[in-house]
Protein backbone atom coordinates (compact mmCIF):
# COMPACT_ATOMS: atom_id res chain seq x y z
CA UNK A 1 0.00 0.00 0.00
CA UNK A 2 3.01 2.74 0.71
CA UNK A 3 4.52 1.90 -2.53
CA UNK A 4 0.99 2.46 -4.09
CA UNK A 5 0.59 5.55 -2.13
CA UNK A 6 3.90 7.07 -3.52
CA UNK A 7 3.24 6.31 -6.84
CA UNK A 8 -0.40 8.07 -6.90
CA UNK A 9 0.52 10.70 -5.09
CA UNK A 10 -0.87 12.42 -1.98
CA UNK A 11 -3.31 14.52 -4.10
CA UNK A 12 -4.55 11.31 -5.46
CA UNK A 13 -4.99 10.31 -1.53
CA UNK A 14 -6.36 13.80 -0.57
CA UNK A 15 -9.17 12.73 -3.29
CA UNK A 16 -9.80 8.98 -2.19
CA UNK A 17 -9.28 8.89 1.67
CA UNK A 18 -10.21 12.26 2.44
CA UNK A 19 -12.77 14.08 0.09
CA UNK A 20 -14.94 11.13 -0.74
CA UNK A 21 -15.26 9.52 2.64
CA UNK A 22 -16.14 12.72 3.88
CA UNK A 23 -18.25 14.07 1.19
CA UNK A 24 -20.61 10.58 1.09
CA UNK A 25 -22.12 11.78 4.35
CA UNK A 26 -22.97 15.28 3.11
CA UNK A 27 -24.40 13.75 -0.09
CA UNK A 28 -26.92 10.97 1.91
CA UNK A 29 -27.94 13.26 3.83
CA UNK A 30 -29.48 15.53 0.96
CA UNK A 31 -30.42 12.56 -0.61
CA UNK A 32 -32.68 11.13 2.83
CA UNK A 33 -34.34 13.99 3.18
CA UNK A 34 -35.60 14.61 0.02
CA UNK A 35 -39.34 16.69 -0.24
CA UNK A 36 -39.33 16.66 3.57
CA UNK A 37 -40.21 19.53 5.32
CA UNK A 38 -38.62 21.14 8.73
CA UNK A 39 -41.65 20.93 11.04
CA UNK A 40 -41.80 16.73 10.31
CA UNK A 41 -41.18 14.72 13.22
CA UNK A 42 -38.03 13.04 11.65
CA UNK A 43 -36.61 16.52 10.95
CA UNK A 44 -36.90 17.36 14.38
CA UNK A 45 -35.74 13.85 15.55
CA UNK A 46 -32.33 14.06 13.03
CA UNK A 47 -32.02 17.16 14.17
CA UNK A 48 -31.64 16.08 18.03
CA UNK A 49 -29.24 13.50 17.10
CA UNK A 50 -27.15 15.78 15.20
CA UNK A 51 -26.91 18.60 17.91
CA UNK A 52 -25.96 15.42 20.12
CA UNK A 53 -23.40 14.41 17.93
CA UNK A 54 -21.78 17.92 18.01
CA UNK A 55 -21.97 17.37 21.81
CA UNK A 56 -20.16 14.41 21.21
CA UNK A 57 -17.72 15.69 19.19
CA UNK A 58 -16.66 18.51 22.08
CA UNK A 59 -16.57 15.45 24.35
CA UNK A 60 -14.42 13.41 22.01
CA UNK A 61 -12.11 16.62 21.11
CA UNK A 62 -11.78 17.39 24.91
CA UNK A 63 -10.85 13.94 26.44
CA UNK A 64 -9.05 12.92 23.49
CA UNK A 65 -5.83 10.75 24.28
CA UNK A 66 -4.44 10.77 20.71
CA UNK A 67 -3.60 13.94 18.23
CA UNK A 68 -1.63 16.64 19.25
CA UNK A 69 -3.97 18.19 21.49
CA UNK A 70 -2.89 15.22 24.13
CA UNK A 71 1.06 16.79 24.09
CA UNK A 72 -1.92 19.02 27.58
CA UNK A 73 -2.93 16.73 30.00
CA UNK A 74 -6.31 15.63 30.06
CA UNK A 75 -7.07 17.61 33.08
CA UNK A 76 -5.90 20.90 32.02
CA UNK A 77 -8.50 20.21 29.14
CA UNK A 78 -11.52 19.76 31.52
CA UNK A 79 -10.24 22.62 33.67
CA UNK A 80 -9.79 25.19 31.09
CA UNK A 81 -13.46 24.29 29.46
CA UNK A 82 -15.07 24.41 32.84
CA UNK A 83 -13.37 27.69 33.37
CA UNK A 84 -14.52 28.94 29.87
CA UNK A 85 -17.86 28.45 30.14
CA UNK A 86 -18.14 29.95 33.46
CA UNK A 87 -16.50 33.01 32.59
CA UNK A 88 -19.22 32.97 29.10
CA UNK A 89 -21.77 32.55 31.72
CA UNK A 90 -20.46 35.53 34.11
CA UNK A 91 -20.06 37.80 31.03
CA UNK A 92 -23.96 37.29 30.11
CA UNK A 93 -23.23 34.70 27.79
CA UNK A 94 -20.65 36.26 25.57
CA UNK A 95 -19.42 33.56 23.06
CA UNK A 96 -16.39 35.64 22.62
CA UNK A 97 -15.14 36.12 26.22
CA UNK A 98 -15.77 32.74 26.92
CA UNK A 99 -13.78 31.24 24.31
CA UNK A 100 -10.79 33.26 24.59
CA UNK A 101 -11.06 32.67 28.45
CA UNK A 102 -11.06 28.96 27.95
CA UNK A 103 -7.94 29.37 25.29
CA UNK A 104 -5.77 31.30 27.27
CA UNK A 105 -6.74 28.66 30.28
CA UNK A 106 -5.37 26.04 27.70
CA UNK A 107 -2.30 27.83 26.92
CA UNK A 108 -1.34 28.65 30.40
CA UNK A 109 -1.78 25.32 31.87
CA UNK A 110 0.05 23.51 28.74
CA UNK A 111 2.96 26.15 30.08
CA UNK A 112 2.99 25.22 33.90
CA UNK A 113 1.68 21.36 33.44
CA UNK A 114 2.53 20.54 29.70
CA UNK B 1 -32.13 46.83 10.14
CA UNK B 2 -35.66 45.52 9.35
CA UNK B 3 -35.71 41.87 7.55
CA UNK B 4 -37.17 42.65 4.56
CA UNK B 5 -40.56 41.29 4.65
CA UNK B 6 -41.82 37.23 3.16
CA UNK B 7 -43.12 38.76 0.12
CA UNK B 8 -40.70 41.51 -0.85
CA UNK B 9 -38.80 40.93 -4.02
CA UNK B 10 -35.99 39.04 -3.39
CA UNK B 11 -32.63 40.90 -3.12
CA UNK B 12 -30.36 39.79 -6.20
CA UNK B 13 -28.27 36.55 -5.03
CA UNK B 14 -24.95 38.18 -5.39
CA UNK B 15 -26.09 40.53 -2.48
CA UNK B 16 -27.97 38.29 -0.42
CA UNK B 17 -24.32 35.76 -0.96
CA UNK B 18 -22.07 39.06 0.13
CA UNK B 19 -25.03 39.63 3.57
CA UNK B 20 -24.27 35.78 4.15
CA UNK B 21 -20.32 36.21 3.69
CA UNK B 22 -20.15 39.19 6.47
CA UNK B 23 -22.34 37.24 8.73
CA UNK B 24 -19.44 34.89 8.77
CA UNK B 25 -17.01 37.25 9.20
CA UNK B 26 -18.67 38.58 12.01
CA UNK B 27 -19.34 35.07 13.56
CA UNK B 28 -16.62 33.90 16.04
CA UNK B 29 -16.37 31.21 14.80
CA UNK B 30 -14.40 33.32 12.12
CA UNK B 31 -11.55 33.87 14.55
CA UNK B 32 -11.66 30.40 16.21
CA UNK B 33 -11.38 28.64 12.23
CA UNK B 34 -8.44 31.00 11.86
CA UNK B 35 -6.57 29.52 15.43
CA UNK B 36 -7.74 26.26 14.43
CA UNK B 37 -6.34 25.78 11.24
CA UNK B 38 -3.27 27.77 12.19
CA UNK B 39 -2.87 24.70 14.65
CA UNK B 40 -3.69 22.62 11.44
CA UNK B 41 -1.42 24.22 9.01
CA UNK B 42 1.32 23.55 11.24
CA UNK B 43 0.85 20.18 11.54
CA UNK B 44 0.39 19.73 7.97
CA UNK B 45 3.98 21.03 7.43
CA UNK B 46 5.49 18.85 10.79
CA UNK B 47 4.10 15.90 8.32
CA UNK B 48 5.77 17.00 4.76
CA UNK B 49 2.92 18.16 2.97
CA UNK B 50 3.09 20.97 0.60
CA UNK B 51 1.25 24.35 1.12
CA UNK B 52 -0.92 23.81 -1.64
CA UNK B 53 -2.05 20.62 -0.62
CA UNK B 54 -2.98 21.83 2.82
CA UNK B 55 -5.22 24.76 1.38
CA UNK B 56 -6.78 22.10 -1.41
CA UNK B 57 -7.75 19.23 1.97
CA UNK B 58 -9.28 22.30 3.60
CA UNK B 59 -11.32 23.56 0.69
CA UNK B 60 -12.21 19.90 -0.60
CA UNK B 61 -12.43 18.03 3.13
CA UNK B 62 -13.74 20.79 5.00
CA UNK B 63 -13.69 19.34 8.36
CA UNK B 64 -11.30 19.86 11.10
CA UNK B 65 -11.23 16.42 12.69
CA UNK B 66 -10.93 14.31 9.73
CA UNK B 67 -8.00 16.89 8.08
CA UNK B 68 -6.18 15.80 11.42
CA UNK B 69 -6.81 12.36 11.24
CA UNK B 70 -5.65 12.38 7.09
CA UNK B 71 -2.49 14.73 7.76
CA UNK B 72 -1.21 12.84 10.55
CA UNK B 73 -2.15 9.36 9.67
CA UNK B 74 -1.71 9.31 6.08
CA UNK B 75 2.15 9.09 5.99
CA UNK B 76 2.63 6.27 7.36
CA UNK B 77 -0.81 4.20 7.12
CA UNK B 78 -2.21 2.53 4.21
CA UNK B 79 -4.61 4.18 2.08
CA UNK B 80 -7.44 1.71 2.65
CA UNK B 81 -7.28 2.23 6.72
CA UNK B 82 -7.13 6.10 6.52
CA UNK B 83 -10.36 5.99 4.69
CA UNK B 84 -11.77 4.43 6.65
CA UNK B 85 -10.62 6.15 9.28
CA UNK B 86 -11.97 9.63 8.06
CA UNK B 87 -15.33 7.84 6.87
CA UNK B 88 -15.96 7.02 10.69
CA UNK B 89 -14.95 10.47 11.43
CA UNK B 90 -17.69 12.09 9.76
CA UNK B 91 -20.83 10.16 10.28
CA UNK B 92 -21.84 13.73 11.73
CA UNK B 93 -22.20 15.49 8.45
CA UNK B 94 -25.38 12.75 8.06
CA UNK B 95 -28.05 14.24 10.40
CA UNK B 96 -26.54 18.15 9.98
CA UNK B 97 -27.32 17.87 6.40
CA UNK B 98 -30.43 16.31 7.06
CA UNK B 99 -31.52 19.07 9.64
CA UNK B 100 -31.00 21.86 7.52
CA UNK B 101 -32.08 21.11 3.74
CA UNK B 102 -35.43 21.56 4.58
CA UNK B 103 -34.78 25.16 5.64
CA UNK B 104 -34.04 25.71 1.44
CA UNK B 105 -37.36 24.49 0.80
CA UNK B 106 -38.85 27.01 -1.63
CA UNK B 107 -40.02 27.14 -5.31
CA UNK B 108 -37.56 27.40 -8.25
CA UNK B 109 -34.47 25.58 -5.71
CA UNK B 110 -33.31 22.57 -7.37
CA UNK B 111 -31.65 19.64 -5.88
CA UNK B 112 -28.42 20.75 -7.64
CA UNK B 113 -29.02 23.86 -6.22
CA UNK B 114 -28.31 22.01 -2.79
CA UNK B 115 -24.89 20.87 -3.95
CA UNK B 116 -22.85 23.90 -2.82
CA UNK B 117 -24.59 24.40 0.02
CA UNK B 118 -24.05 20.56 1.14
CA UNK B 119 -20.57 20.67 0.55
CA UNK B 120 -20.36 24.16 2.68
CA UNK B 121 -21.73 22.52 5.82
CA UNK B 122 -19.22 21.95 8.09
CA UNK B 123 -19.87 22.21 12.28
CA UNK B 124 -18.80 26.10 12.33
CA UNK B 125 -20.85 26.89 9.41
CA UNK B 126 -24.21 24.42 10.35
CA UNK B 127 -24.37 25.97 14.20
CA UNK B 128 -24.10 29.12 12.31
CA UNK B 129 -26.71 28.75 10.04
CA UNK B 130 -29.26 26.94 11.96
CA UNK B 131 -29.48 30.21 13.99
CA UNK B 132 -29.28 32.53 10.78
CA UNK B 133 -30.96 30.94 8.07
CA UNK B 134 -34.63 30.88 9.77
CA UNK B 135 -34.62 34.52 9.75
CA UNK B 136 -34.11 34.78 6.07
CA UNK B 137 -37.04 35.27 3.66
CA UNK B 138 -37.12 31.07 1.61
CA UNK B 139 -36.02 32.63 -1.90
CA UNK B 140 -32.72 34.47 -0.42
CA UNK B 141 -31.61 31.47 2.25
CA UNK B 142 -29.37 29.14 -0.22
CA UNK B 143 -27.19 32.77 -1.65
CA UNK B 144 -27.35 33.70 2.18
CA UNK B 145 -25.76 30.27 3.40
CA UNK B 146 -23.47 29.73 0.59
CA UNK B 147 -22.09 33.42 1.56
CA UNK B 148 -22.05 32.19 5.02
CA UNK B 149 -20.14 28.97 4.22
CA UNK B 150 -17.42 30.64 1.72
CA UNK B 151 -16.93 33.61 4.41
CA UNK B 152 -16.20 31.03 7.20
CA UNK B 153 -14.08 28.42 4.77
CA UNK B 154 -11.74 31.71 3.74
CA UNK B 155 -10.50 32.08 7.74
CA UNK B 156 -9.79 28.43 7.35
CA UNK B 157 -7.93 29.17 3.95
CA UNK B 158 -6.16 31.95 5.92
CA UNK B 159 -5.21 30.10 9.07
CA UNK B 160 -4.11 27.29 6.97
CA UNK B 161 -2.07 28.86 4.75
CA UNK B 162 -0.94 31.19 7.92
CA UNK B 163 -0.03 28.33 10.11
CA UNK B 164 1.94 26.36 7.45
CA UNK B 165 4.10 29.54 6.98
CA UNK B 166 4.46 29.45 11.05
CA UNK B 167 5.09 26.44 11.65
CA UNK B 168 8.97 26.63 11.68
CA UNK B 169 8.77 29.28 14.54
CA UNK B 170 5.62 27.51 16.14
CA UNK B 171 6.42 25.21 19.05
CA UNK B 172 4.19 22.04 19.47
CA UNK B 173 2.96 22.99 22.54
CA UNK B 174 1.29 26.09 21.08
CA UNK B 175 0.05 23.84 17.81
CA UNK B 176 -1.68 22.03 20.13
CA UNK B 177 -3.40 24.95 22.08
CA UNK B 178 -4.43 26.48 18.82
CA UNK B 179 -6.99 23.45 18.30
CA UNK B 180 -8.29 23.86 21.73
CA UNK B 181 -10.33 26.83 19.89
CA UNK B 182 -13.33 24.20 18.22
CA UNK B 183 -14.50 22.56 20.95
CA UNK B 184 -14.32 25.98 23.17
CA UNK B 185 -16.58 27.24 20.43
CA UNK B 186 -18.66 24.24 20.16
CA UNK B 187 -19.21 24.77 23.71
CA UNK B 188 -20.50 28.43 23.86
CA UNK B 189 -22.09 29.04 20.69
CA UNK B 190 -24.03 25.39 20.91
CA UNK B 191 -25.13 26.64 24.70
CA UNK B 192 -25.68 30.06 23.61
CA UNK B 193 -28.44 28.81 20.05
CA UNK B 194 -29.77 26.40 22.17
CA UNK B 195 -33.07 28.32 23.17
CA UNK B 196 -35.42 24.99 22.15
CA UNK B 197 -35.65 22.75 25.54
CA UNK B 198 -35.21 19.71 22.71
CA UNK B 199 -31.89 21.56 21.80
CA UNK B 200 -30.41 22.02 24.91
CA UNK B 201 -31.45 17.87 26.44
CA UNK B 202 -29.66 16.53 23.15
CA UNK B 203 -26.51 18.57 23.60
CA UNK B 204 -26.36 17.89 27.19
CA UNK B 205 -27.41 14.24 26.97
CA UNK B 206 -24.73 14.08 24.34
CA UNK B 207 -21.94 15.61 26.70
CA UNK B 208 -22.46 12.61 29.17
CA UNK B 209 -23.37 10.01 26.61
CA UNK B 210 -20.08 10.71 24.47
CA UNK B 211 -17.59 9.71 27.35
CA UNK B 212 -19.57 6.50 28.19
CA UNK B 213 -19.89 5.17 25.19
CA UNK B 214 -16.07 5.86 24.36
CA UNK B 215 -15.16 4.57 27.50
CA UNK B 216 -17.31 1.17 26.23
CA UNK B 217 -15.42 1.52 23.29
CA UNK B 218 -17.82 -0.07 21.04
CA UNK B 219 -16.72 1.67 18.22
CA UNK B 220 -18.76 4.31 16.38
CA UNK B 221 -19.08 6.28 18.60
CA UNK B 222 -20.44 9.56 17.47
CA UNK B 223 -23.09 7.49 15.75
CA UNK B 224 -24.16 5.56 19.19
CA UNK B 225 -23.68 8.83 20.91
CA UNK B 226 -26.23 10.72 18.14
CA UNK B 227 -28.78 7.94 18.51
CA UNK B 228 -29.01 7.58 21.82
CA UNK B 229 -28.86 10.95 23.50
CA UNK B 230 -30.84 12.66 20.33
CA UNK B 231 -33.02 9.91 20.41
CA UNK B 232 -33.96 9.93 24.25
CA UNK B 233 -34.04 14.04 23.61
CA UNK B 234 -36.76 13.91 21.01
CA UNK B 235 -38.82 11.42 23.41
CA UNK B 236 -38.58 13.79 25.96
CA UNK B 237 -39.71 16.42 23.27
CA UNK B 238 -42.62 14.37 22.31
CA UNK B 239 -43.63 13.93 26.11
CA UNK B 240 -44.01 17.86 26.57
CA UNK B 241 -45.70 18.54 23.67
CA UNK B 242 -48.29 15.75 24.33
CA UNK B 243 -49.06 16.63 28.04
CA UNK B 244 -49.04 21.11 26.67
CA UNK B 245 -51.59 19.94 23.66
CA UNK B 246 -53.54 18.14 26.41
CA UNK B 247 -53.60 20.94 28.44
CA UNK B 248 -54.49 23.82 26.39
Amino acid sequence: MKTVMTDIGPWFALILAGFLPNEIWRLAGVMLVRGLDEKSQIIIWVRAVATAMLAGVLAQLVLSSTGALALIPVSVRIGAAVLGFLAFLAARKSVFVGVLTGELAVMAGAYWFG
Amino acid sequence: MDAPPQDSPASPPLRTFVRGASAGVRSVFFYVLIGNYVGLGALSYEFGFSIWWMVASTLLVWAAPAQVILISTLPTAALVEVALAVTLSSVRFLPMVAALIPLFKAPGVRQRDLLLPMHLTAISVWVEGMRLVPQQPRGERVAFYNGLGVGLMGAAVIGSATGYVLAAQLPPLLAATLLFFTPMALLMSSARNARALLDRVAFALGLVVGPIVAWLSLGLDLMWTGLIAGTIAYLIHRWRESRQGGAA
